[in-house]
């Protein structure tokens, strides 16, 4: 196996040029496994280590450029307030070890289904900023995973940075594990308001071949918050309404039974998470409970 | 020689008086916060090899044929070993029956059995040609649980059985079978104005311990071996090892390598022989080391069980009666079943008061992975249904369930179900007494000025309740737990101590093949010899096989045994200062001939406070060397029909108390704190004491919310061998765990202390499991509990 160890991104794109099955790694936390576990033998490892500016973020007018290897603790101490649903689900992700190796570039370079950044990217509207030696391109994380532990990169892309609009209203992260702490989810769950469109966008993790949105739950919201005049008057979600989205959003998981859980639970778990966190960020945006419910903790 | 030691050796300063009774610091304390400890794993000699263990892929199959070919062709490989290849006409090896085949002889019977060893200068290179062998298995039915087994044309897991239970069982898939009878069930269960009933699942728990299984073989020029590992009896491995070597016991020399963690997990050879081969063959040091997912085929772990109870009670609270069958899942080799079985059936009923009972308990064989000893040892089976039966009887008479048990409390006096007299205290319903009195957290503990406190939430960091739905429960569950070998073993711990001058100092030297596994053993001895000895200054030797055997680090047995071990040579090794001492300078002072003496602060010392003479003055350049053994009270075996019989040594019991939140909606549960009282006879170290006691409390608590291997019932394959589905508590999943030590001496054992490091882990898993069904209402008959118990999807 070579090392490479580009210096800077325009060499790591020349790498990646020449050696299209390379496999780049940043802070390792998946790929490492990999290997040791002899699940992969690339012949060449890309080591993004010394490439300084995919461990920044910019942060504009209306949105963030965040790094692909800022690490997880950074963006939670950092981007609480431009990205709370990703600080959250940034959060909860492993341990404090971790979290100060992993980033969102490689939770997306994975693309598993449990990658805890996916609802909340998904939720926030994300847009991949790929590169290669051949120009770059933003792909909308919608169209970002493809299937199982696929994504839409080409061959000889990297990621440089992930885009995301600041956000305009409260956002949320759940997700169930059965450990309290450091625990692959069973199922998870992602919602984001956005007031300055009047939509609401979802992101559902660990329940289908791929993270997904709950698009008919979305909509269904959406229209049920401006048939009720509810993002001016900001009146409480009517239960009924808050329900159906809960339903709505199961229906949207395609979830199998697992070691970690079954698919009916994931389903119904979806739904509960669907249905508070709907009503934290409603009530939050309405103006009552704190930032983001939940005080914060190292 | 380029070997890595493990620093167990301690000398004390001049400052530390630490005797018994007080928190001395351990040894290897430091060592193991900083990260510096070596560990077995971290074992390196100049010129070794690594080893590598190929394993089956299935669970039960014939194997048509091994081609090793191609990996013995790998540059770097040194030796590919298989079944044939075995030096002596023993190949196999067990605890008590030797029924596991070194290496898979034609069958494998569970999945990950050791089929062939490599050897190679790269444990890479060793892994990939292992992977070049050619195994071609031919499927068998697999048997995974009672029914399979017991089926009357059911695939016999062990063909021909020679062993000493295949006279008393009902069909040879049962490895062995424990009946108790005593009193009169059926006429008991007439005077009952209720009876519960009930079935009960355990899930398969694994010890888990931190420091995988790894050793270096050194091969010696007397043709011998020099073997250090990490284990938990080095001289039941020597017995085991040794014939299969062909080598006599003196040419396989043992040292303890540094232990992370055993829980009853090492009580069985895991690369230690297969080690000793590959250096034997190629003559050079061979190193093994299993990874995280190795480990999980690398040991036996708890038996899961199914459990049958029946409980009557009169109305004014009083039992009269219990019946119950566990059936444990020993998996595909006996190790500790036997034992396991005894103390199920023995301790099946708990610390109660109960004149009619009709017990049987029994281990199967199957194909599922091998079960054997982890802490709590078929006490904890039991106990997790004893006390979910004594919940619903409680339920079911409308008495408060502390109140119950107390009721049928036993205490020094009650006659075991085994018709054993318990002639030591048993504060039993002192002890729920102390954790029931205890205040309760606040509610709502998760409430701060700024909002909710994820971490004191069911679900924690994934913030999945800020409060909603979440419902606090509490509950109660008491223990009983024998210590040490029981049912007539011949149990003894040797300890050689050296009382000499070193540099006008009196020094002691204490050496046992004592297996220091976190316990906190070395610590101990130093304390003892400084009590018995007068001495500040104490030595640790490291543990061999050197001096005698020590029995195993188990049964809650060590402190007891080896500390009385110590205890005893110590004591022999006064006697002789003492006698050194008259001869001396008896005839200066009349006291030395009249007085009970003492050694105290480095002096002979008359009862009376009155000082003779230096230890140093006494011994000048004499050395006094000691090796002795030490033996418990004998045990009887347990009758095969009746199960009457003096079979245990000690009892110890204890307490806890759950409280509990439980996100009803979503069925996650954070255990808020769990409350233990236990009675310990003397604690030697008091920190120690504790740190045992919360250390079982929370494997306990592992059992009860989230560990368990998970085996699919129909091909018997393991589906999470690995620390990402198997989990273990965190930190956060860890409650405070207030601790009530009580010290009621028992007046049979060293100082009257009373085992300590399993009685916690009984109780804890049962307490959650109350506390979980006091806030959900539901029946929960299994353990572990997952969400979707909890949420009915
Ligand atoms: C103990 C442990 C616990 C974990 N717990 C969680 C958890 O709770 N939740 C969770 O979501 N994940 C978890 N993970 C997985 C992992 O930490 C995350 O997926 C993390 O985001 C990976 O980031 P990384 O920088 O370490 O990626 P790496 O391992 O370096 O890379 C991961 C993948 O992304 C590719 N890649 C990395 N950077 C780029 C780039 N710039 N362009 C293109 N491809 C790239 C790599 O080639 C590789 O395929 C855990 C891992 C461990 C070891």
């Amino acid at each position: 196996m070579e090392f490479l160890r580009p210096a800077s991104w325009q060499e790591a794109l020349a790498a990646k040029a020449e050696h299209p099955s390379a496999v780049p790694i940043a802070g390792g936390t998946d790929v490492m496994v990999e290997i040791n576990f002899d699940h992969r033998r690339p012949d060449h490892l890309l080591d993004l280590n010394r490439i300084g500016e995919l461990e920044e973020w910019e942060t504009g007018e209306d949105t963030v450029r965040l790094g692909a290897s800022v690490p997880y603790s950074k963006i939670m101490a950092g981007l609480r307030r431009e990205l709370p649903g990703l600080a959250l689900a940034s959060h909860t992700v492993a341990s404090p070890q971790i979290r100060n190796r992993g980033g969102v570039g490689g939770n997306l370079g994975t693309a598993s289904p449990a990658g805890d950044a996916h609802p909340a990217l998904l939720a926030g509207g994300a847009a991949v900023e790929a590169e290669s030696v051949r120009g770059s391109r933003l792909i909308p994380i919608d169209d970002f995973y493809t299937g199982v532990k696929r994504n839409a990169l080409a061959p000889d892309e990297l990621i440089r940075a992930v885009h995301l609009k600041k956000a305009s209203g409260p956002q949320q992260f759940s997700k169930v594990g059965t450990r309290n702490a450091m625990v692959i989810a069973v199922c998870a769950f992602g919602i984001a308001l956005h007031p300055d469109t009047r939509t609401v966008r979802t992101g559902i993790g660990s329940a289908a071949p791929t993270p997904v949105r709950a698009r008919t739950a979305e909509e269904f919201l959406a229209a049920a918050l401006d048939e009720a005049g509810l993002w001016e008057s900001r009146k409480a979600v009517p239960p009924a309404v808050a329900k159906q989205f809960a339903v709505l959003v199961a229906a949207a998981a395609n979830p199998i039974d697992d070691v970690r859980g079954t698919a009916a639970y994931r389903r119904h778990a979806l739904g509960v998470m669907a249905r508070r966190t709907l009503g934290w960020t409603w009530e939050q945006y309405r103006g009552h409970g704190s930032e983001q419910g939940s005080t914060s903790c190292a | 020689m380029g070997i890595t030691r493990t620093p167990t050796s301690l000398t004390q300063s001049e400052a530390t008086r630490g005797g018994i009774g007080e928190s001395t610091l351990r040894p290897d304390g430091t060592l193991k916060v900083t990260g510096e400890f070596a560990y077995s794993s971290d074992l390196w000699h100049e010129d070794m090899l690594w080893g590598y263990t190929l394993r089956s892929t299935v669970a039960h199959a014939t194997i048509a044929s091994i081609d090793t070919g191609e990996a013995l062709a790998t540059p770097g490989v040194y030796a590919v070993l298989t079944y044939d290849d075995l030096p002596t006409e023993v190949k196999h090896y067990g605890l008590e029956i030797r029924d596991t085949p070194v290496l898979a002889h034609g069958k494998v019977r569970h999945h990950g059995e050791p089929v062939a060893l490599v050897a190679a200068d790269h444990p890479e290179t060793a892994r990939r040609a292992a992977a070049k062998i050619r195994v071609v298995y031919e499927p068998l039915p697999v048997i995974t649980d009672e029914a399979s087994a017991t089926a009357p044309d059911a695939v016999l897991v062990h063909d021909g059985r020679e062993d000493h239970h295949i006279g008393h069982v009902a069909h040879p898939n049962i490895v062995h079978r424990q009946p108790i009878l005593r009193g009169d069930a059926d006429r008991a269960a007439a005077r009952a104005d209720v009876v519960v009933s009930g079935e009960y699942v355990f899930g398969m728990q694994d010890q888990a311990f931190l420091g995988p299984e790894s050793g270096l073989a050194v091969p010696a020029e007397d043709g011998g071996v020099d073997l250090y590992v990490a284990t938990q009896w080095l001289h039941s491995d020597l017995r085991q090892i040794a014939p299969v070597l062909g080598l006599p016991e003196r040419k396989v020399r043992m040292t303890l390598s540094g232990v992370g963690g055993a829980f009853g997990g090492r009580e069985d050879l895991s690369m230690q022989i297969h080690g000793c081969l590959l250096a034997l063959r190629t003559g050079k040091p061979v190193k093994i080391v299993y990874n995280r997912f190795e480990s999980f085929f690398g040991h036996v772990h708890r038996h899961p069980a199914r459990l049958w109870y029946e409980h009557g009670a009169t109305r004014d609270g009083k039992l009269t009666h219990v019946r119950c069958r566990i059936v444990l899942d020993g998996g595909a080799y006996a190790s500790a079943s036997p034992a396991v079985v005894g103390n199920a059936a023995s301790l099946s009923i708990g610390p109660y008061v109960v004149d009619d009972v009709d017990i049987e308990a029994l281990a199967l064989y199957t194909n599922n992975p091998p079960c054997g000893a982890m802490r709590g040892f078929g006490a904890v089976q039991a106990c997790f249904a004893y006390e979910a039966q004594m919940d619903k009887v409680a339920a079911r008479l409308g008495m408060d369930p502390v109140e119950f048990r107390q009721i049928n409390a036993m205490e020094q006096g009650t006659v075991m179900p085994t018709g054993q007299l318990v002639d030591s205290p048993a504060p039993v319903a002192e002890l729920l007494r102390r954790v029931k009195s205890r205040p309760l957290p606040p509610e709502r503990q998760w409430e701060t000025t700024e909002g909710a406190d994820v971490r004191a939430l069911p679900g924690g960091l994934s913030n999945t309740t800020h409060g909603e739905g979440v419902v606090r429960g509490v509950g109660y569950a008491v223990g009983i737990k024998n210590v040490g070998f029981s049912e007539g073993f011949d149990d003894y711990s040797t300890a050689r101590v050296r009382m000499q001058v070193i540099n006008g100092e009196p020094v002691a030297t204490v050496h046992t093949a004592m297996a220091e596994v976190g316990q906190g053993g070395v610590t101990v001895h130093a304390q003892i010899a400084r009590s018995e000895l007068g001495v500040t200054q104490v030595t640790i030797l490291p543990a061999d096989t050197r001096v005698g055997s020590a029995g195993s680090t188990s049964a809650s047995r060590q402190t007891y045994m080896t500390g009385g071990a110590v205890k005893n040579t110590c004591e022999a090794v006064r006697e002789k200062v003492f006698d050194l001492g008259r001869r001396k300078f008896g005839t200066y002072h009349p006291a030395w001939a009249t007085a009970e003496l003492l050694l105290e602060g480095g002096r002979v010392v008359t009862d009376g406070g009155e000082a003779l003479a230096e230890i140093a003055d006494v011994l000048e350049d004499e050395v006094v060397d000691l090796e002795l053994e030490f033996r418990h009270r004998p045990t009887q075996a347990f009758d095969l029909r009746t199960g009457q019989g003096n079979g245990h040594v000690q009892y110890s019991f204890a307490a806890h108390r759950a409280v509990v939140e439980v996100d009803t909606e979503l069925g996650l549960v954070k255990v808020v704190e769990l409350a233990c009282a236990q009675d310990v006879g003397k604690a030697l170290n008091p920190l120690s004491v504790v740190g045992q006691i919360q250390g079982g409390t929370t494997q306990g608590l592992g059992v009860a919310v989230m560990e368990e291997i998970v085996v699919d019932p129909k091909t018997a394959l393991v589906r999470n061998p690995s620390f990402t589905d198997y989990l273990i508590p965190t930190i956060l999943d860890t409650p405070t765990i207030p601790v009530d030590v009580l010290e009621l001496a028992d007046e049979h054992a060293p100082y009257g202390l009373r085992g300590v490091g399993e009685a916690p882990t009984l109780s804890s898993t049962p307490a959650v499991l109350a506390a979980i069904r006091q806030a959900t209402g539901l029946e929960l008959n299994r353990t572990p509990v997952r969400p979707e118990h909890l949420t009915g999807s």
